[in-house]
């Protein structure tokens, strides 16, 4: 697709077709024909989910499978609009940026499963009587644990964009429509596709939960792996178990073979660094993409179209701000209006919340929840400590030799990506059939699916580690305790520290699914915030899950501020290689 | 193209200011600044960093606005970016994801010109520039050469007016640059390139004499136009003329020529800013100790600072301020394309690292008003400790956050050398030496 060029150049006649055109022409075909079948079930009345309860014959599970994917992908695409409409916004607009970036910041503090608590009703109000309604609040979870994320990583790809460029931008007289096409969304594409990945994740735990669900009596049970799994877990059916991992997996591997693997190689060009990095990510299907003369020719109108459409003139050309010394003054005067509009509404929402929770709740009920917050805190603190110990060594073991790196990096990339809250219900079997402490043995389920970010961070860490430093230490026999200290720890603490905060993020989140179980029909419980939070959702207790979902922001907000950000402030002053 | 009889102007510059903050206060960067260019000359901004000429520059693109006085453009205020004026960056600014017939086709796709019209003209730039073949390429396959003729072609692909050149060659090697140079004056004087004037801001003293009609030299801090000079040698140029070098040499005599009064309010320097708020550059000790040693080289310490220039394979940027913060500390004078080492100067270059570590702690905090404040500070202080943020929360009272970072920097570095104080990156503190 990226040298349409060079062949108009040199015109050459050749077979219209060659073999990878069967090859892309089968994909494309495959995917109209599920996309459309997920159409028509997405808006079949919602009584043909009673009529037809899920089924657990494996047999299903590709339908199954299928159905969850469409609700990532809508997920995916309503983040991505947001995204760049939102965090746009915010990077150009100095009086949108003050209230919508520490709005972020909040939002992303909130524990995904909140929203659905509180969005359910609406949604399933949107579309009465209809699917939709159930499937628009299944992808509106999926995009509430990825938008956050990406919307941040684009804002800060367009606060730093390079001055010489954007001067260029300017200079050439392109619009705020061309620029953005041209200059910002090209150089925002790869951190932002990154960060997709990334939060894919946190958006299966979620769509996969969501799909079986209840608020007070609104009981909601959506085909996809979610529900199949929930069923599984009602009859204690193994087997089912097993086979919807199996389903899951193929899924995420298929997602990551054809849409990310092909994304994130293609993105690499719009990387800013005027030199060819040494090993570029490489994907089969954009090769197969780029061999494939049909691809061409379709490739080759779309590309001119899309340039079409980017060249568009909308808003004028950048003109210089007024003389500072006239514009000044009712500048300040907006900034001061402005600036209190935002905070007096931001008090009388305040005033309203703590009404709402107050006419229902004493204080020794606030009180109760801190405790149960900081039983989780403990929680997610010990956990995190403790895959900590157990995957830095190995890390950086994996790190330091290429060879296994290689192998071993997709796999727990692959690992950080599975839902684990398939497994919560086979793992639930085990503590009732040992009779085990829940509070104890059922903790580890937070971190299940999370601790993955730590073992492929401090290996990306060590593998980035400079070869020259690594001899050093070596021709000076530096081993042992000074080894940690000195050489390795603090070249790889960037990289934990990014994993250890994601990796107790998540643990806040799954909290809420973790810390109440259920197998075979029997329940079991961990005193938390999260069993609060989901006990509570549960009976439809609107003004206890809003206090449990407020201090749970307290407790991920205030961790962020006092530990995670000075940590990883540090990290980038004093231990960044470039 | 040559400049023909009844020529127009294409930009006056009047009566511009320009300052550090925008709201008008703080230290100039620009001050009084009448320029008028003409169609059919190629002109210079000559002048170090600091002078503010790249501020110039961007207020005749339309990309900056002066805080006082007006830029206009064939007599029409410039209020953005005109589509008669386009520009070649220093750092290229080539889109990285763009290949080098989309870049250079940019200006005319943001002019929305039909398809074909725009990749005739593109074709026409590139094989002018001699890019033919590279069509496809992107510009992180190009060498630094080419990427700089990718930014030419994107230029002269609308066909401006005036063409614009912020630094054209400093990020290129010497060879390189040379060629460059070259093909373009050859371009320009077979009238092959579809421009009518070029400005150009450069630092290099021989690049200005090598290519232009004229050549402004703004003087630093605040930026005035200190000199005017016309250089009628005909073209090509010979860099090994008698001629050229007497032009050299008389530039680099203005440029260090000692301002009548100066010496008084800007401390011997010459440095932007009076006391705690004279902005210093980053010059590290090596540096300074260097240039010392090798001046204690040649008997009466003396050198002409072309020559050294030379000798050392500086450019103008790098020398003058070594020896412009000798000035400052007092241990050379500057003056008409001269440097000379004083007593103390060649008493440091003769002494041994604890006399030297001495001898400069004295001049550090005599001479240099920040160093003498932060001293006073920490001694003052209980526990002689002070935060950063004391200083350069100060500094940005006199100068932009970056010139208080690079003042900052510098100060550190001499005052660790001196043993005055030390400074801990990580708490941002100074901490007096102990003794």
């Amino acid at each position: 697709m990226s040298e349409p060029v060079l062949r108009r150049a040199h015109p050459v006649l050749r077979a219209p077709f060659n073999v990878w055109d069967l090859v892309a022409a089968a994909l494309i075909l495959g995917v109209f024909l599920t996309i459309s079948h997920g159409a028509k079930e997405t808006f079949a009345p919602l009584t043909t989910l009673a009529k037809t309860p899920i089924s657990l014959d494996p047999w299903r599970l590709p339908e199954y499978a299928l159905r969850t994917s469409l609700r990532m992908i809508g997920g995916l695409a309503a983040s991505l609009a947001f995204t760049l409409s939102y965090a746009t916004l915010a990077a150009k607009s100095k009086h949108a940026e003050i209230v919508l970036i520490p709005l972020l910041d909040i939002l992303q503090s909130i524990p995904v499963f909140g929203y659905l608590t509180f969005t359910l009703a609406w949604f399933l109000a949107l579309a009465p009587g209809n699917v939709a309604g159930a499937e628009f609040a299944s992808v509106f979870l999926a995009f509430t644990a990825q938008a956050w994320n990406m919307a941040f990583s684009f804002y800060q790809s367009l606060k730093t964009i390079p001055r010489d460029l954007e001067e260029a931008a300017n200079s050439f007289g392109l619009t705020p429509w061309q620029k953005f096409w041209r200059l910002e969304a090209p150089y925002g594409a790869p951190a932002l596709i990154w960060n997709m990945m990334m939060s894919m994740a946190g958006a299966w735990f979620f769509v996969t939960a969501s799909e079986a669900f209840t608020v007070g009596v609104t009981n909601v049970t959506l085909p996809g792996v979610g529900s199949y799994i929930a069923a599984a877990n009602d009859r204690g059916d193994h087997a089912a178990v097993m086979w919807a991992v199996i389903a899951m997996a193929a899924t995420i591997l298929i997602f990551d073979q054809l849409f990310f693997r092909p994304l994130v190689a293609w993105a690499e060009k719009f990387r800013v660094e005027l030199t060819a990095a040494a090993d570029p990510p490489r994907s089969w299907l954009l090769d197969v993409l780029r061999r494939t003369r049909l691809m061409q020719r379709v490739g080759e109108p779309l590309g001119v179209g899309a340039r079409w459409i980017a060249s568009f003139r909308i808003a004028s050309t950048v003109q210089l701000p007024r003389p500072p010394a006239l514009s000044a003054r009712g500048e300040r005067t907006f900034d001061v209006v402005w600036l209190g509009l935002v905070v007096g509404l931001a008090l009388f929402a305040g005033r309203e919340i703590v009404a709402f929770v107050a006419k229902e709740l004493t204080w020794r009920e606030v009180l109760h929840v801190l405790v149960l917050g900081l039983y989780t805190l403990a929680r997610v603190v010990i956990l995190i400590a403790l895959a900590s110990l157990i995957w830095t060594p190995i890390g950086v073991w994996i790190g330091l030799r290429p060879k296994v790196a290689e192998r071993v990096q997709p796999v727990a990339q692959f690992l950080a990506a599975f839902p684990v809250n398939l497994l919560y219900g086979a793992v639930v079997s085990g503590i009732i059939m040992f009779h085990l402490n829940p509070n104890i043995f059922l903790s580890g389920l937070m971190i299940l699916g999370t601790q993955w970010y730590i073992l492929f961070n401090v290996i990306a860490g060590a593998s980035a580690y400079p070869t020259d430093l690594k001899q050093a230490a070596q021709s000076f026999g530096i081993k042992g305790l000074l080894w940690w200290r000195n050489v390795i720890g603090p070249g790889i603490l960037p990289y934990f520290v990014t994993g250890a905060l994601t990796a107790s993020g998540g643990a806040w989140n799954a909290s809420v699914l973790s810390e109440v179980v259920s197998w075979k029909g029997q329940t079991v419980r961990a005193a938390g915030l999260g069993q609060y939070i989901y006990d509570y959702t549960a009976s439809a207790d609107y003004p206890r899950v809003m206090l449990g979902i407020a201090v749970m922001s307290l407790f991920v907000v205030g961790l962020n501020r006092t530990v995670w950000r000075p940590l990883y402030q540090l990290a980038e002053r004093r231990y960044r290689f470039d | 193209m040559p400049k023909t009889a009844d020529a127009r102007t294409l930009i006056t510059v009047e009566d511009v200011r320009m300052c550090y903050s925008p709201d008008g206060k703080g230290p100039l960067v620009l001050d009084g600044v009448n320029v008028a260019i003409e169609e059919g000359e190629i002109v210079s901004l000559l002048g170090r960093s600091g002078s503010g000429k790249s501020s110039l520059l961007r207020i005749i693109a339309g990309l900056l606005k002066a805080t006082h006085g007006r830029a206009l453009w064939q007599g029409q205020p410039i209020n953005g970016p005109s589509p008669g004026v386009a520009m070649v960056f220093q750092s290229f600014a080539l889109f990285p994801w763009l290949t080098v017939e989309q870049n250079v086709e940019l200006g005319l796709e943001a002019q929305r010109t039909p398809a074909a019209e725009r990749a005739r003209r593109a074709e026409e730039a590139i094989e002018l520039i001699g890019l033919g073949g590279f069509e496809s390429a992107f510009p992180k396959e190009l060498s630094g050469g080419m990427r700089q003729r990718v930014g030419f072609a994107r230029a002269l692909v609308v066909h401006p007016e005036l063409l614009l050149m912020d630094e054209p060659f400093s990020a290129l090697d010497v060879l390189t640059a040379e060629t460059m140079r070259t093909d373009i004056i050859d371009l320009w004087i077979e009238g092959r390139l579809p421009i009518r004037s070029v400005l150009m801001v450069t630092h290099n003293i021989e690049e200005a004499v090598l290519m232009s009609d004229r050549i402004l030299i703004l003087s630093s801090n605040p930026g005035r136009i200190m000199a005017e000079i016309k250089i009628t040698l005909p073209h090509p140029r010979n860099r090994d003329d008698p001629r050229f070098r007497q032009q050299v040499d008389d530039i680099y005599g203005r440029m260090t020529a000692r301002v009548p009064g100066d010496r008084g309010d800007k401390g011997g320097g010459g440095f932007p800013g009076v006391g705690v708020g004279m902005a210093l550059p980053p010059v590290s000790m090596g540096e300074l100790a260097g240039l010392m040693e090798t001046l204690s080289a040649s008997p009466d310490g003396r050198a002409d600072l072309p020559a050294l220039a030379e000798e050392l394979n500086f450019e103008v940027d790098d020398l003058f301020p070594i020896a412009e913060t000798l000035q400052l500390l007092r241990f050379a004078e500057v003056a008409q394309g001269d440097i000379q080492l004083t007593p103390a100067g060649r008493r440091f270059a003769e002494s041994d690292l604890e006399d030297r570590k001495r001898l400069f702690a004295e001049h550090l905090v005599a001479y240099v008003p920040l160093a003498g404040l932060i001293k006073r500070v920490l001694d003052e202080r209980p526990n002689h400790r002070a935060r950063a943020a004391r200083f350069s929360e100060e500094l940005e009272d006199f100068m932009s956050e970056d010139y208080a970072e690079d003042t900052l920097k510098a100060v550190v570095d001499w005052g660790r050398f001196a043993e005055l104080f030390s400074y801990d990156e990580a708490d941002q503190t100074f901490e007096l030496e102990e003794a």
